[in-house]
């Protein structure tokens, strides 16, 4: 994956967060949990992972959702999934 | 007390509206009419949620449930309880109830299956966005109200029924504050469509705020509309201890079934009668002490039939009580209707103004009382009911008194 495209993932992640919690976008670093710090209850989570998946075309499974408690964690997981799902099927 | 209608927002400029003899009712804006035969309703116009609810929260609910919270804000403010909170949160509770519900998300929520699937196609706040009680359960979350919460489901009675309901609630000691009413919003294509379907609509779409014409000759079926109509109700004493804006006191509360048939009312509206009687009782007062009826009178043939109810119990003081429907003005708000129509007969009897039916240019010879016909009527009266039926053949009846200042 180049630079470029990991940014690209990183602003499309933190446009997402912003958007579907309503926060300050300078509020939205990696170290942020969605949770304590950016106020989202369960169906938030869901609601976000569920935009994730539409944004990234891909799918994230609700063991792993349990893991993803960060900006950051949700940044990584679409990194490592969105490009070994793509490698792994050779689609797009 | 908070409303909303297609005459406005807010109680000022509804009352405005009501004693100018204005219609609310317009083309239906919020989706395509060109296959229904039905082309005009009440919506209500300039609403903007934000001024109400955090942006966030906004999509994870239903307009009804915003109607209902921006109605329960406006009534609190009313009431001043934002300004000094109730004592006992225990002892403040919610009865707001709706007729159908999250039409419209329901609709978007099924075109959106259809095409994404059930994973992306349904959103986690669906089912709060839609459920009826979720506007009782959002009110008492945003006013801290931890008493009794419940929400009426009555079709077309049911915010009659919410206001009966608190009320009861209490006399009987459970609470000393209720929020009280209906909300609605079923300006969609299942809600147009579905009481097109039963015929029950005007189809007058060349002159929308004409259709709306109760106890008259030409009138061809109701007009739909939206918004809520929410009060406060307050234990008499608690509210003077505390210094509260009183705008009437409720004394009476009558309900019934028809036992009948599914959307029609039985002959001479015995379930109406019994209501009104029952209502009458619980105020302690002779039919004679009613100076004015604000009718259900939703502009259809059940018109005639409250008419013979209201004869039937009232006898000869029939000739003589101020009977209007002000849905001739802001139409038929369902489970809102209750709600709006108890706030506005509060208004008649604390302004001394009984608002009019407009429309009313060709009387059936069948409704041959005092309907208060096009204009407004200065007139002080001590006892103002409110009568509410609803399919299923629900009845309720409200008895206010004017306030003594």
């Amino acid at each position: 994956m180049t630079t470029s495209k990991t940014n690209d993932i990183e602003a499309k992640v933190k446009a997402i967060v912003v958007e579907q919690l309503d926060v300050r976008d300078e509020d939205v670093t990696p170290s942020k949990t969605f949770t304590e710090d950016l106020g989202a209850d369960s169906l938030a989570i869901v609601e976000l992972v569920l935009a994730f998946e539409e944004a990234f075309g891909l799918k994230i499974p609700d063991n792993e959702v349990d893991n993803i408690k960060t900006v950051g964690n949700a940044i990584d997981y679409i990194k490592k999934n969105a490009t070994g799902a793509k490698s792994a099927t050779g689609a797009n | 007390m908070g409303v909303l209608s297609p005459l406005g927002i807010g109680v000022d400029e509804n009352w405005r509206r009501l004693c100018a003899g204005e219609s609310g009712i317009g083309p239906i804006t919020r989706f395509d009419v060109a296959e229904y035969p039905t082309k005009i309703a009440g919506e209500v116009r300039g609403f903007e949620a934000t001024n109400w609810i955090a942006k966030k929260e906004i999509r994870q609910m239903d307009l009804f449930i915003q109607y209902g919270i921006a109605g329960a804000a406006l009534a609190v403010a009313d009431a001043g309880l934002d300004q000094s909170p109730v004592a006992d949160p225990e002892r403040f509770g919610v009865f707001v109830g709706a007729g159908l519900g999250g039409l419209s998300t329901l609709e978007s929520t099924i075109a959106a299956l259809k095409e994404k699937g059930p994973r992306h196609g349904i959103s986690p706040y669906f089912v709060p966005a839609i459920i009826v009680n979720l506007a009782a359960g959002q009110i008492s979350i945003r006013h801290g109200a931890k008493g009794p919460n419940l929400s009426h489901v009555s079709a077309c009675s049911t915010g009659a029924h919410s206001i009966g309901e608190a009320f009861r609630t209490i006399v009987h000691g459970t609470a000393d504050v209720m929020i009280a009413g209906g909300t609605e919003s079923t300006v969609t294509p299942l809600g147009i469509g579905g009481f097109c379907s039963s015929r029950a609509l005007s189809t007058r779409n060349d002159e929308p705020t004409r259709a709306s014409r109760p106890f008259s000759a030409s009138r061809d079926g109701f007009v739909l509309s939206e918004g809520c109509g929410i009060l406060v109700l307050e234990e008499l004493g608690h509210a003077r201890a505390r210094g509260a804006k009183i705008h009437a006191e409720i004394v009476g509360y009558g309900l019934s079934a028809d036992a009948y048939h599914i959307t029609l009312p039985p002959p001479g509206g015995e379930g109406a009668q019994r209501c009104m009687k029952m209502a009458l009782r619980d105020a302690g007062i002779a039919p004679e002490q009613v100076g004015y009826i604000n009718a259900h009178g939703t502009s259809t043939i059940a018109d005639v039939t409250e008419t013979q109810a209201i004869r039937a119990v009232f006898g000869g003081h029939a000739e003589r009580v101020a009977v209007s429907s002000t849905k001739s003005m802001h139409g038929h708000l369902l489970g809102a209707a209750g709600g709006l129509e108890a706030a506005i007969s509060v208004l008649a009897l604390k302004h001394g103004i009984l608002p009019p039916t407009i429309n009313l240019d060709d009387p059936d010879p069948a409704c041959d009382l005092d309907y208060v016909p096009h204009v407004a009527r200065a007139t002080q009266v001590e006892y103002a009911m409110s009568n509410s039926f609803g399919f299923g053949g629900t009845n309720a009846a409200l008895i206010f008194r004017r306030a003594e200042f």
